[in-house]
């Protein structure tokens, strides 16, 4: 941590991966999946039938699959920050462009799967269901995008060997997003496509 | 000042007050017609208080916004205003026009002044906040325009700050969504639907950054804190405020024939509005909690810290008190709508600017700050127009829960009118406290006329 930190950070405690900036971002962005969530939740309690109904008409080996790539993605993202922190930034950087294979293949699998399930009528007016499948998958899917956009800075970063050991504010915090887009990705999947 | 073409500003300030004032008394008019209805009437009728009141409202917060921006670029971006005299010719031209519009408010008929006006050509009048005449309509957007010119000419040819560029977004904002005043499609559904994209995105978007911008200027002023850690925290409360303020317009969009899915996105969105506005409380107090200098400015800092605090109440809980599509299905336009708007104004842009004069107009007029004895005064300006607000928003809360009780939860619900009548006590006692912000504001301008011993500036 240098003195881009929002505060002073504390030399004995231990270190905060990250800048505390991105983390109040994160939590912000939590809270509001969180609420969205909850208000699925409580939706589906009142019309469990029907809920359970739609939800078969939706792509579980899309949305597998799609776990499938954040999850590797993720973990690319994590072999691109091990090798900035020993000092390798430029041999860690095709681990980030792998991570940003995972995911745009991610959108990929994600806009074949609405293409088909547009095909089928589905739109945010069609049904509640639909209208709670649609706003959470496209507002994750907007968080990949952007997530995409921090990924290719770090990346450029990366091939640059701007990171390294003493280095390694703006990469974490662009990482810890990252792996706040696949955390959510992990709540989204079951709670939508699988649990019935 | 470090620079001469700051003076500008100074101006722009001083019609910015006295317009405050004339909103002011426009208030105490309509607040007293509330309960004596045929007040000043035919004189000024309860349409025409209104309008006078809201427009008086946003032209001179335009106008404070212009003479806040005027102030800082040239600070933040360490060179001279591209042009001080288009400035002062656009001050002539927008307080003209200003002027104009509420005298023809006030002394023509509105439908007359449709018609005189060129209504028939291009409809845009008659609704809400945008009863504005075209000529004054397109007045705005040239005035904007030629604004927007001078100062974004002085950003490029000086140093960028990350204050300059969210004020700069900002003022391009307000600009661009003004243009939907323009667009009056006869489709009524539409027609407020887009009529949100100028009331809405200003107030819960693009003015936002504004206020962002000009308290992160005036907090690194009078706190010394580093720069880098202030533009930190401008950036993730002005991401946090387009994040839920953009898709937050849905809360407007629940009952006006747009499609059922607005309940939940408007409800999910505008439900986190009030987490930037935390952010800003927060900011602003850790900020001079940290300060590493004691600037002689006290008025200024009490401002700032007062402006996080109101704007979190009146913006961020009054707002959240009915923004969930369950509740606004009973308070939907009640006085429980005003008792918010009237907060959310005054504790974020009203006093956002007052923060900005308070800092900016000692300096402009040769010294740090006031003497001790003005800035007594100006405190004391400070807790009667707070307080006074603070009631005029908690009678109004009660007069609206009342209301939306008698009127659309009980069993027997009364008609409008005879709920009114029901509810007039607590107009009573918001139009005292009225009288007691009336007063705070008279002492507010007494402050700027009391001499003493002051210091000069010192950068």
């Amino acid at each position: 941590m240098t003195s881009h930190a929002l505060t002073v950070p504390n030399s004995t405690g231990p270190r905060l991966a990250g800048d505390l900036a991105i983390w109040f971002f994160i939590m912000a962005e939590l809270l509001a999946f969180a609420v969205f969530f909850a208000a699925y939740a409580f939706t589906r309690a009142a019309h469990v039938e029907e809920f359970n109904l739609a939800q078969q008409a939706l792509n579980r080996n899309a949305g597998a699959i799609n776990t499938l790539l954040l999850l590797t993605g993720s973990a690319f993202v994590v072999r691109a920050v091990q090798g900035a922190l020993a000092g390798e930034s430029r041999r860690a950087a095709p681990w980030m462009l792998a991570a940003i294979a995972s995911g745009v293949a991610f959108l990929v699998v994600k806009m074949v799967e609405y293409s088909a399930a547009f095909d089928h009528g589905v739109s945010l007016s069609s049904s509640t269901f639909d209208m709670f499948y649609l706003s959470l998958t496209f507002f994750h899917f907007m968080h990949v995008i952007l997530g995409l956009v921090i990924l290719g800075a770090l990346w450029l970063g990366l091939r640059a060997g701007r990171y390294g050991p003493h280095n390694m504010n703006g990469l974490e915090s662009g990482a810890a997003y990252w792996h706040m887009v696949d955390l959510l990705w992990l709540i989204l999947f079951p709670l939508v496509y699988v649990i019935h | 000042m470090q620079y001469k073409s700051q003076a500008v500003a100074k101006p722009y300030f001083i019609a910015a007050i006295g317009l405050f004032i004339g909103q002011i008394i426009f208030g105490l008019i309509m607040g007293m017609q509330y309960v004596v209805g045929d007040f000043l009437f035919p004189e000024i009728p309860f349409n025409v208080a209104r309008m006078v009141h809201t427009n008086l409202l946003i032209v001179w917060l335009l106008f404070g916004f212009m003479g806040a921006a005027y102030y800082m670029v040239p600070e933040e971006s360490e060179t001279e205003l591209y042009s001080p005299k288009l400035a002062i010719a656009l001050f002539w031209v927008f307080l003209a026009a200003g002027a104009l519009t509420i005298l023809g408010y006030l002394f023509v008929p509105y439908a007359t002044l449709a018609q005189m006006t060129g209504n028939d050509l291009l409809a845009t009048m008659g609704r809400e906040f945008l009863e504005q005449p075209l000529p004054t309509k397109l007045g705005i957007v040239v005035v904007a325009l030629a604004f927007l010119f001078n100062i974004t000419m002085t950003v490029l040819k000086g140093r960028k700050t990350a204050i300059s560029t969210v004020l700069l977004l900002g003022l391009w904002g307000l600009a661009i969504f003004f243009l939907f005043s323009f667009y009056n499609p006869h489709n009524l559904v539409k027609d407020k639907y887009y009529w949100w994209w100028v009331v809405h995105l200003w107030v819960e978007g693009v003015w936002e950054l504004i206020l962002g911008a000009l308290l992160a200027f005036v907090l690194i002023k009078v706190t010394g804190v580093d720069r880098e850690v202030i533009e930190k925290w401008l950036y993730v409360i002005i991401t946090l405020t387009l994040v839920t303020g953009i898709i937050g317009t849905g809360h407007h969009y629940y009952w006006i024939g747009a499609p059922d899915y607005w309940q939940w996105w408007g409800s999910i969105f505008s439900a986190l509005e009030p987490i930037p506005f935390f952010a800003m409380t927060v900011f602003a107090f850790n900020m001079v909690n940290r300060r590493r200098r004691e600037h002689p400015n006290k008025a200024a800092v009490l401002w700032a810290l007062g402006t996080g605090v109101m704007a979190f109440l009146g913006a961020g809980v009054w707002g959240f008190l009915h923004t969930l599509a369950p509740v606004n299905y009973y308070t939907h336009g009640s006085q429980i709508t005003a008792a918010h708007g009237h907060m959310a104004f005054y504790g974020a842009y009203v006093m956002v600017v007052l923060t900005l004069i308070s800092y900016a107009m000692p300096i402009l007029r040769g010294r740090a700050a006031n003497s001790n004895k003005a800035q007594v005064f100006e405190m004391w300006s400070f807790w009667l127009m707070t307080v006074a607000m603070v009631f005029i928003t908690l009678f109004l809360t009660a007069a609206g829960i009342l209301q939306v009780w008698l009127q659309r939860v009980s069993d027997t619900p009364m008609s409008f009118m005879a709920t009114q009548d029901q509810v007039a006590l607590f107009y009573w006692m918001r139009e005292w406290a009225g009288v007691m912000f009336f007063i705070g504001l008279v002492v507010y301008v007494i402050s700027f006329f009391i001499k003493g011993e002051t210091r000069a500036v010192t950068q």
